[in-house]
């Protein structure tokens, strides 16, 4: 049928001009396509995924126009490309123009996203191009149009790019709102045709078919169905996913120091490892070097100058707080090949593909598969070329993740992106977006709503609360009480003050960054953002480190941190609010398989088959195991040791920093509950620590029972000072809620009486109306993503299926050495920390070299 | 209601609230600071949906205190509305009529835009910068005064000045990275910083030096920390 098609002949003789072949996956999509099937494509960036929709596209148009599909033009909006990124979408759409100006034909290719011009925008609503890029934001923008309807009559296929990127935030929800919409908009023009026949065959034609593309994760078949959820119901055959069967070859290699033992064991001496990192940096055309935080980015662009000045000018700095500008001109340099190295965050994970990239080097744990994999992927960016990722550790453990990886990798053990539910700040937004439009109709929305898999299992009773909120501001209607914002005109809610409806749009979009302060020297010059939070805490004279300078902090003025150069050694690198993922439930299962194979090691000479790192690691394995023991797939290893700080207990379940916070939480509630006791606690992605000055009554008779899932939830709110943490995201949800409002763009004065911050608001939503839901939706979060609730649910289920070890070593352990430096820094100043580091350090060392005297 | 915290300044006898008022004995004056009446109605008013209970709480709070108290006088160290003229207010003024009795100063600060014929009409007296009272200065926003770095001194009398406007607060820090913040009152050598009294403002993080004093308000307890 495919094969037999116009299209298909057309787009074929363009391939075979071009010198080449569709690949299977592509020619999949395109059957599906004309068949009006709506689907997920799976493939990995950089092979011709964008083509596999948007050629099935055109296809589909060749084939109902064969007589005049080159000459025919003004065909309506037929493709909408919903693209997370704008940095995306010039490239999409260069390539969509090429294909299309390759064939002759009149298909304009639009763009609309916050950088796209006024007269642009209306020029695009006048006359729709066929094909519009679009992100999110955009989108829901414009839905909040006046005859939005009339934009999508023609539409065919409505296709999500990176999908996987989308899917598990609060964008995804959007994308899943905007799509039940517009569904039902297409579903809806079909009625306003006449006569029967006309209609029968116009829905044939105008069935709308729905695309994501995504790469590989763990939940494809959620991904799929999320998607697809909105439109089941008026398709003829079920979803399908189409898989593209390309392998991207990816070689790891770690950076071994050259001792292991005496290798600082503690988390941020891992920059001693630079000196081996110029070497790689040398030997290839540019290196992208990631880092899990941004300052520790600051501390390794500056220790790589300072070990090899030459490379001054050749080495650039990209993350979150850096300018905007400066951040693009890092960008354009990579493309053109200019640069030889940049020190990067995540800041880099996404985004346009760099070419001239050879080379990633991964500093630390990546905490994930995943995202190892896309980093790994960012050096040869070609169809069929190998990626080469460095792995450089922190602290020598971490090796361990190396190898995991590397198996992870072999069995393609990737994570989930779990898909975000009832996100009741996003619906609100979307209904006032809807208002502050064409207006809206309740009964059709809630079924539509319904129809998304965010809000499939949304109550009524929500629903009317949501309504209540925004129409009469979530009291009963008083006497002084001027609330207003959605009205009821005849059964329709729609925003009409002009005010109202303006503030709105400017804060459509669920990306909430934290509140930035600008840093700008006193004698002029921008340097860059940086948190609010952190300025907040200095004192005029401190020095601290932004963009690769050392700057003393000299005051604040008209909201912008005022500094000047310093040239002062010491400086606080600020703990921005990033950076802080936990390990991933993936890659501490293979973490966890990775010690098995360690006991096998340790019991044989012949060492060849084991993992390069384990092998370098033997040492450090052999002296855990002497000392305590080397944990099983199937234990659990505590171990309580005394030092002269107190009783300390070490438990290593490898389940991420996050549910290892709740665990020691609740452990320590627990606990207490035995015996009066208080703890302090320290965590890192491994394990947790919690130190007493007393022993702790844990042992073989009750340990099962201390780590029982049964009375979990109520243990925890009882355990864990959830307000705090509920605190911190109520930011978020109020600000894509719509209570906060963060200003004009560059009209700070007129709105001053409307300013507030998210934590008072907290306070007096707390206070006066402790039900709110939003409220309660900052405190689900919580419970959803600070603690991983599901998460730590499946680890106690684990762990009452595993052997629990109870070991008393006499001394410390390489194991709990890393956690124990973690808990040293909460007190200690970073310098006396290295010191500290270093002695406790020397003591281990001093020990196993007399074991080997023995 | 608490009991009050008695603090003297110039050998006059204040008495300090967790309700975030002040009360000067000899002059039979409560003294309170940016109140910020109607702030709630205008968020409200633009779609932002504040519990409007938080107004009427207010409202309520400062009865109790003028009760308790029984003051001549109100004085209002600025910021009394948030605003332009609005619903709630007009529930202000129902709650004025009921109060007539009570005289009002205030003392004009960023906030207070409303037009002079509003005040009056009120039985607000209103000063547009500073008001003064034997060796007592009241202004909105401390750096308005001039010369506010020293003591204020007319011939050989001291002086000092109460001001508002900051919203100050406290920051005490636990073990560990711990830290928890405290509306506040600030007593310096020259001048006072006074809470603000609606429980709808946000703080500002004051720093005392050694010798100042300040009282953090937890919950129903005023605790004098230095």
């Amino acid at each position: 049928m495919l094969k037999d098609s116009i299209g298909y002949k057309v787009i074929l003789s363009w391939f075979h001009s071009k010198g080449i072949q569709p690949f299977d996956f592509q020619e999949e999509t395109w059957m599906h396509i004309i068949d009006k099937h709506s689907g997920l494509v799976n493939a990995p960036t950089g092979c011709g995924k964008t083509f596999s929709v948007f050629l099935g596209a055109l296809i589909d148009f060749i084939n109902d126009n064969p007589d005049n599909y080159k000459s025919k033009s003004r065909n309506h909006l037929r493709l909408l490309w919903i693209t997370p990124l704008r940095a995306l979408a010039k490239d999409i759409g260069r390539a969509m123009r090429e294909v299309i100006d390759d064939l002759g034909m009149q298909w304009q290719v639009g763009i609309r996203n916050g950088d796209t011009e006024t007269n642009e925008r209306q020029k695009q609503i006048r006359q729709m191009p066929e094909v519009l890029i679009i992100t999110p934001e955009s989108l829901h923008l414009l839905l909040a149009q006046k005859n939005y309807p009339d934009v999508f009559k023609n539409l065919k296929i409505l296709a999500v790019d990176e999908w996987h990127e989308l899917l598990g935030s609060k964008r995804g929800v959007q994308v899943e709102l905007a799509i039940s919409r517009i569904v039902h908009l297409v579903d809806r023009s079909q009625m306003t045709v006449d006569s029967p026949e006309n209609r029968q065959l116009s829905s044939a034609n105008r069935q709308l078919s729905v695309w994501g593309i995504s790469a590989t994760i763990g939940n494809l078949d959620q991904a799929q169905e999320v998607l697809t959820s909105p439109i089941l119901d008026k398709i003829k055959s079920p979803p399908v996913i189409v898989k593209a069967k390309l392998d991207k070859r990816i070689e790891i290699e770690s950076v071994f120091p050259d001792e292991i033992e005496k290798y600082p064991w503690a988390g941020h001496l891992g920059i001693k490892l630079v000196h081996k990192v110029i070497p790689i940096i040398e030997n290839s055309r540019t290196t992208l070097i990631f880092i899990n935080t941004r300052g520790m980015s600051e501390r390794w662009y500056q220790e790589i100058l300072n070990v090899a000045p030459e490379l001054a000018g050749a080495v650039a700095l990209h993350h979150g707080s850096i300018d905007m500008e400066l951040r693009l001109w890092v960008e354009e340099s990579l493309h053109s090949g200019k640069l030889k190295a940049v020190v990067c965050t995540s800041s880099l994970d996404l985004g346009v593909d760099f070419r001239p990239v050879e080379t990633v080097i991964q500093v630390g744990s990546p905490k994930g598969v995943a995202r190892f994999l896309q980093r790994a992927g960012r050096s040869g960016h070609q169809p069929g070329e190998l990626s080469k990722i460095y792995f450089l550790p922190t602290h020598s453990l971490e090796l361990v993740e190396a190898a995991a990886l590397k198996s992870a990798m072999k069995e393609n053990f990737i994570e989930s992106r779990e898909p975000m539910l009832l996100c009741f700040d996003v619906l609100i937004q979307y209904l006032g977006t809807l208002a502050i439009g064409e207006g809206f109709f309740p009964d059709i929305i809630f079924k539509e709503i319904s129809s998304t898999y965010c809000f499939r299992e949304i109550k009524n009773e929500e629903w009317l609360e949501i309504l209540h909120f925004i129409t009469e501001g979530g009291e009963a209607l008083q006497q002084y009480d001027e609330y207003r914002k959605v009205e009821i005109i005849n059964g329709l809610y729609k925003i009409t003050s002009r005010r109202i409806a303006m503030r709105h749009r400017i804060h459509i979009g669920t990306i909430v960054s934290d509140s930035m302060m600008k840093v700008k020297f006193l004698s002029g010059g921008y340097v860059g953002v940086i948190e609010e939070y952190f300025i907040s805490r200095l004192n005029p004279g401190d020095i601290f480190t932004l963009a690769g300078r050392n700057l003393e902090f000299l005051m604040i003025k008209e909201m912008t941190a005022i500094v000047k150069k310093s040239n002062a050694k010491k400086s606080i690198v600020p703990s921005w609010n990033g950076g802080r993922m936990p390990l991933s439930a993936n890659l501490g299962y293979m973490l966890r398989k990775k010690f098995n194979e360690v006991h096998h090691l340790l019991g044989t000479r012949n060492t060849e088959n084991a993992d390069i790192e384990l092998r370098k690691l033997k040492p450090l394995f052999e002296l855990q195991q002497s000392l305590s023991h080397v944990p099983r797939e199937n234990e659990l290893l505590i171990e309580q040791i005394e030092t002269s700080d107190g009783i300390h207990l070490f438990v290593y379940p490898f389940e991420g920093r996050l549910v290892h916070q709740a665990m020691a939480a609740l452990l320590a509630f627990r606990i207490s509950r035995i015996l009066p006791i208080s703890f302090s606690f320290a965590m890192n992605d491994y394990g947790f620590e919690l130190l007493s000055d007393q022993p702790i009554p844990l042992d073989d008779s009750n340990v099962y029972e201390i780590f029982s899932g049964e009375g979990l939830t109520a243990d925890i709110q009882r355990s864990i000072n959830s307000a705090e943490m509920a605190r911190r995201k109520f930011r978020d949800v109020a600000v894509i809620g719509g209570l906060i409002f963060q200003g004009y763009p560059g009209e700070y004065k007129k709105t001053k009486h409307l300013q507030s911050s998210a934590g008072l608001l907290f306070n007096v939503f707390s206070e006066y109306d402790p039900g709110n839901l939003l409220l309660r939706q900052a405190y689900h979060e919580v419970m959803e993503q600070e603690m991983e609730e599901a998460r730590l649910r499946n680890m106690l289920d684990r762990i009452s299926k595993s052997k629990i070890i109870l070991r008393f070593p006499d001394r410390l352990t390489p194991f709990c050495f890393p956690i124990k430096v973690d808990s040293m820094r909460e007190d200690l100043s970073s310098e006396k920390l290295e010191d500290r580091v270093k002695k406790m350090q020397q003591q281990l060392v001093r020990d196993t070299d007399k074991k080997r005297v023995k | 209601m608490h009991i009050p915290v008695s603090h003297k300044i110039l050998n006059q006898q204040f008495w300090l609230t967790t309700d975030r008022t002040m009360y000067w004995e000899e002059e039979k004056a409560l003294i309170v600071s940016d109140l910020h009446f109607g702030k709630t109605g205008h968020f409200r008013k633009s779609g932002i949906a504040i519990p409007a209970s938080v107004y009427k709480e207010d409202l309520q709070r400062l009865v109790v205190q003028i009760q308790y108290f029984q003051p001549r006088e109100l004085i209002i160290v600025g910021d009394m509305f948030h605003s332009h003229a609005n619903k709630e207010l007009e529930l202000f003024l129902k709650w004025r009529s009921d109060l007539s009795d009570i005289k009002i100063k205030l003392i004009r600060g960023n906030h207070d835009v409303l037009e002079e014929g509003w005040y009056e009409n009120a039985g607000i007296q209103l000063s547009p910068l500073t008001l003064s009272m034997h060796q007592f200065h009241f202004v909105h926003d401390i750096t308005d005064l001039p010369g506010r770095k020293e003591k204020i001194t007319k011939g050989k009398e001291v002086s000092y000045c109460f001001s508002g406007h900051i919203h100050p607060g406290i920051r005490i820090q636990g073990s560990g990275r711990q830290s928890l913040c405290f509306p506040c009152f600030y007593f310096g050598k020259k001048y006072a910083v006074l809470p603000a009294f609606s429980r709808f403002t946000g703080v500002a993080m004051i720093y005392p030096e050694a010798e100042e004093e300040v009282f953090a308000i937890v919950d129903q307890e005023l605790i004098r920390l230095q």
